[in-house]
């Protein structure tokens, strides 16, 4: 096997790479030797992801050089990383969960005979590549029956069949138990050990002390800094990660916050909510913070409906309301703008004006028939005051930029009168500009009275916004600031738990 | 009501008038062929020949529009006018048998509705399965044979005219404007559309899907079964194997028509003028000697040909507003 003889070396050099709006990457730095566990640490957003997925083939760089072994590579699809040499192990698994583990590590390249599967070399195999890593899965089992921590394994026997010597791991421990996380390490160790090079992501400072060699600290799309491990101090680093120019992104305003208008007590949900209370007032903005999967999506998900099996109690103005689907929230004035607006936000082919009045049709409609007049009017009321820039109210909402197709989804919640909106990541893939014209509309709504929950893995959009800031770990609310308290410091080092 | 100015500037614009197109064409090259297609007594064949399938082609319509499908409107169709001929042949005056058939149709898409919302199974098994609990149950009632000699007042509804127009041919226009009225002016109308749209997204809207899904059905259901009045009327005979195939037909009107099978854009303008295609085409080839063998044929290849064309013609518009 390449990877015990060659000990490989990579540079990465001025990777650059801009998405519509956003310099995902402004020339970062990568070195990487076998042998070694190099961890990437950064905020979400800071640029892990895309260097991967440029390291992987999946991302063209726009500028920059990566030099394998010394020479100049391009690696312009996932096939030619691939052949270079560079696995990458996603964090959700990407297996087949009806094949069998041999099946899965040879999924593509099953060795055949006569144009049929040739079982016997491919079981053998796969067997050698997990005794290597000191699992004991049996190849022949399916891979749907086997633990996370196993399917883990699988994926890094296939990673080796693939003969890799750049080993990619995104939070490979997000859902393994302690136990599962040592066994593990202990295979990384192996790897390293056999020269393989593994760049290694995670959140998780105390793994990144046990396991990694060399860490390299991103932060909106630059490198920060490279340091070994023993050099490296855990407050530091979290300095370092979330130490952003928290720019004013909006003037200050002088809100008067009133009663409490919504207050969730003892909110539990199956494994992704554990006892989270909180309350929110009128004309207040409450920010949650957490790292991706805390449970915010969850949170608002809950209150609005959408989860069976929530326990908890919920009270609006004070008095306790029974939520059971969408419609009881929004009777409720509960409305919630989520996080993937294509996906649940909008009806994409149909017009701004049948988007905006679609939960208050039947309040629009006399004997079951829509009285256009009346929908007509309240579409450009909404387009006026929520300055959604279109032609006109029949213009489709899939012609419309991810600005004001966010604009739109806000517009139908006011229509329903919502008093008491969820924001999901409200900006998400929405171009500076637009962001700053959303956030002047959420202060506008907050000083109207409005009772706004954010919830945004951006630190600098909770902490610019948010009177007060929840932080959320694994399903729990471990810390609440004020805003003057609200550093990013002290936040992100609340949501990584030091 | 009436059909405001851009309302009609916008028929003429939009994608019906394609098809509206295709269908002149047809018509103009068959007057060229044959001179009797153009006789008002063929034209009045062919206007009748369309509304039996065309019929269907409403409920079929609704259905598709929300993102589902209905293989089952054949056999409701039996199964209704089996249900029709059992009433009559027990004595039951014609209004009663035609609300019970009309009854049977509904009860059998509510059934499918429910399978589809609450059992969470997917349109096309839900209804492949009734499709057969339906022939099934029209075979038993019947114990396979067909039943005939009824009263007068039921063959009315197929012999009687309206001003020279057939009565079934003036039923289906009618029904056309009500459903046109329904989708474009209505609630229910508007959440057809945005189910098929993005059906996570108008749930999250606070809108009952479950139920408006289950309705859509029910509808379907019940176009059958008025299909199914209009043939027991026109055979004098209430048939167990009667419908078959007219799934597909209904189908393939609504997707001649320019209605995506992905749900969520469409219009039954564009089902009737599929209908009409259909049954234009049907009846030019009969004029024109087509051995049936050979008519097969050629409807599924204009069927294939109209939805290629729609496709490209959604391409373009897409291009040009990116």
């Amino acid at each position: 096997m390449r990877a015990a003889s060659a000990p490989v070396t990579l540079r990465m050099r001025g990777i650059a790479r801009a998405f519509p709006g956003v310099q995902a990457l402004a020339g970062v730095d990568l070195d990487l030797s076998g042998g070694e566990v190099h961890v990437l640490l950064g905020e979400n957003g800071a640029g892990k992801s895309t260097l991967m997925k440029i390291l992987s083939g999946v991302l063209q760089a726009d500028a920059g050089v990566i030099e394998i072994d010394g020479r100049p590579t391009a690696l312009t699809s996932p096939r030619i990383a691939r052949d270079a040499g560079i696995a990458i192990i996603h964090q959700e698994l990407a297996l087949v969960p009806e094949m069998t583990v041999a099946e899965n590590i040879w999924l593509g390249r099953a060795p055949t005979r006569f144009g049929m599967l040739d079982h016997g070399p491919m079981v053998r195999r796969s067997s050698e590549l997990l005794a290597q890593l000191g699992a004991t899965v049996d190849p022949n089992e399916l891979v749907g029956s086997l633990g996370i921590a196993q399917q883990q394994l699988v994926e890094i026997a296939r990673a080796l069949s693939l003969d890799a010597r750049i080993l990619i791991m995104d939070e490979p421990t997000s859902a393994l138990t302690e136990r599962e996380s040592a066994r593990l390490f202990d295979t990384i160790r192996g790897l390293t050990a056999r020269g393989v090079a593994i760049i290694y992501i995670s959140h998780r400072l105390d793994e990144i002390f046990a396991i990694g060699n060399r860490i390299t600290v991103l932060r909106d799309g630059r490198n920060v800094v490279t340091q070994t491990v023993d050099h490296a101090d855990r407050r530091e680093l979290v300095r370092l990660m979330a130490n952003r120019d928290v720019d004013e992104l909006v003037p200050e305003s002088t809100r008067r916050i009133g009663k409490p208008k919504l207050r969730v007590e003892h909110l539990s949900h199956g494994s992704s909510l554990h006892d989270v209370s909180f309350s929110v007032r009128a004309g207040e903005i409450v920010g949650f913070a957490g790292l991706l999967g805390a449970g915010r999506t969850e949170i608002a998900r809950a209150v609005f409906g959408l989860e069976l099996l929530v326990r908890g109690t919920i009270y609006v103005d004070e008095r306790e309301v029974e939520i059971r689907s969408p419609r009881d929230a929004i009777a409720a004035g509960i409305g919630f703008v989520t996080e993937d607006r294509k996906r649940e936000g909008l009806v994409l082919g149909r017009s701004v004006r049948d988007n905006v009045a679609l939960p208050i049709l039947s309040r629009l409609a006399r004997l079951g028939v829509v009285r256009g007049r009346h929908e007509q009017a309240t579409a450009e009321a909404a387009v006026r005051d929520l300055r959604i820039r279109t032609p006109s109210v029949r213009q489709l909402a899939q012609h419309l930029s991810g600005g004001n197709q966010q604009k739109t989804v806000l517009a139908k919640w006011l229509a329903t009168g919502a008093r008491i909106l969820f924001l999901d990541e409200p900006t998400r893939g929405i171009d500076v500009g637009s962001k700053q014209e959303i956030y002047a509309l959420i202060q506008e709504l907050a000083a109207d009275g409005v009772a706004i929950v954010l919830m945004s893995s951006d630190l600098p959009e909770v902490l610019g916004l948010s009177d007060r800031v929840l932080v959320m770990r694994e399903g729990r609310i471990v810390g609440e600031f004020t805003r003057a308290d609200a550093t990013a410091e002290n936040v992100m080092a609340c949501a990584v738990g030091v | 009501m009436t059909i405001s100015r851009p309302t009609l500037r916008r028929i003429i614009a939009g994608r019906e008038a394609g098809t509206a197109c295709g269908l002149l064409v047809l018509c103009v090259g068959l007057w060229i062929a044959t001179p009797y297609f153009a006789t008002a007594a063929n034209l009045t064949n062919v206007a009748e020949q369309s509304a039996i399938v065309g019929v269907i082609a409403i409920g079929m319509t609704f259905v598709i529009l929300t993102g589902g499908i209905d293989l089952s409107v054949g056999s409701i169709v039996a199964l209704a006018g089996i249900v029709i001929g059992t009433a009559l042949r027990h004595g039951m005056s014609v209004p009663i048998a035609v609300l019970l058939g009309l009854a049977a149709g509904v009860v059998s898409g509510a059934l499918n509705g429910l399978m589809v919302t609450r059992g969470s199974l997917p349109p096309f098994i839900a209804t492949l399965g009734m499709m057969s609990v339906a022939r099934g149950a029209a075979l038993m009632l019947s114990d396979g044979r067909p039943i005939s000699g009824f009263p007068d007042g039921l063959r009315l509804l197929a012999t009687s005219r309206l001003m020279a127009v057939p009565a079934p041919v003036v039923l289906m226009l009618v029904l056309y404007l009500f459903a046109y009225l329904v989708l474009t002016r209505t609630v229910l109308g508007r959440y057809m559309y945005a189910i098929g749209g993005n059906e996570e997204a108008t749930a999250l809207a606070g809108v009952d899907v479950k139920l408006y899904k289950t309705l859509v059905y029910a509808i379907s259901g019940l176009s059958a079964g008025l299909c199914a009045i209009l043939l027991v009327a026109r055979l004098n005979s209430a048939q167990p194997i009667a419908g078959i195939g007219y799934e597909l037909d209904a189908i393939a009107a609504v997707v001649i028509g320019g209605t995506s099978l992905l749900g969520g854009s469409g219009s039954v303008i564009g089902t009737l003028i599929g209908a009409l295609i259909m049954s234009v085409l049907r009846n030019g080839l009969n004029l024109l000697g087509v051995s049936s063998y050979l008519q097969q044929v050629a409807i599924g290849v204009v069927i294939i040909v109209a939805v290629l064309i729609d496709m490209a013609l959604r391409r373009r518009v897409q291009r040009s507003t990116r």
